[in-house]
């Protein structure tokens, strides 16, 4: 999983019948430190995330085990929302 | 698989149901020097890891295997802590 912030939202009116009434972020990956890195992306919302909120992303096949995003084309679904993180060692 | 250094642990109080009770843990990827190399990540962990630890863990739906039949919704998980390893370095070097 990754850890990014959000940044956006995204309103699509024609899309895939299985994304009908999930909602779409557009998140922008981050170290543990909070530095941005790498390219934004959109990711399927389950847990009520809003802008400015630091979140947890899972990509790939396992974001289709996200609650309710069971057979939906998705590879990004932002599964928790990030209370802190504590790094006390690096590199 | 690949091997890590816990480095820091994530506290989420708002989150996907089937990661309630599930440790959630910054991993720094490891080159075979010991040194840090790539992005860091955050992991779900099934073997009981801490910060400061080496570990070697999954990459993708492989990842909620150990929970089963719980399908954890994870791409990347700690599997193993790693007490030592050796790399043999190639002739020449």
């Amino acid at each position: 999983m990754i850890l990014a912030r959000i940044v956006g939202t995204v309103v699509a009116t024609r899309k895939d019948p299985r994304l009908v009434s999930n909602k779409l972020l557009v998140a922008r990956p981050m170290d543990p430190h909070g530095k941005p890195e790498g390219n934004y992306l959109v990711a399927v919302d389950t847990v009520d995330a809003g802008v400015g909120e630091t979140v947890l992303i899972v990509s790939g096949s396992s974001a289709r085990m996200a609650s309710g995003m069971k057979d939906c084309p998705v590879d990004a679904a932002i599964v928790g929302i990030v209370d802190h993180v504590d790094v006390t060692q690096e590199k | 698989m690949q091997i890590a250094r816990v480095i820091g642990d994530v506290v989420t109080t708002v989150k996907d149901a089937n990661l309630s009770g599930i440790k959630l843990l910054v991993l720094q990827p490891l080159d075979p020097d010991g040194n840090a190399t790539g992005r860091t990540l955050v992991a779900v962990d099934a073997v009981g890891a801490g910060v400061g630890e080496t570990v070697f863990f999954v990459r993708g739906k492989e990842a909620s295997f150990p929970f089963h039949p719980i399908e954890v919704p994870a791409d990347a998980g700690i599997v193993g802590i790693v007490d030592h390893w050796d790399v043999e370095k190639p002739a020449g070097l």
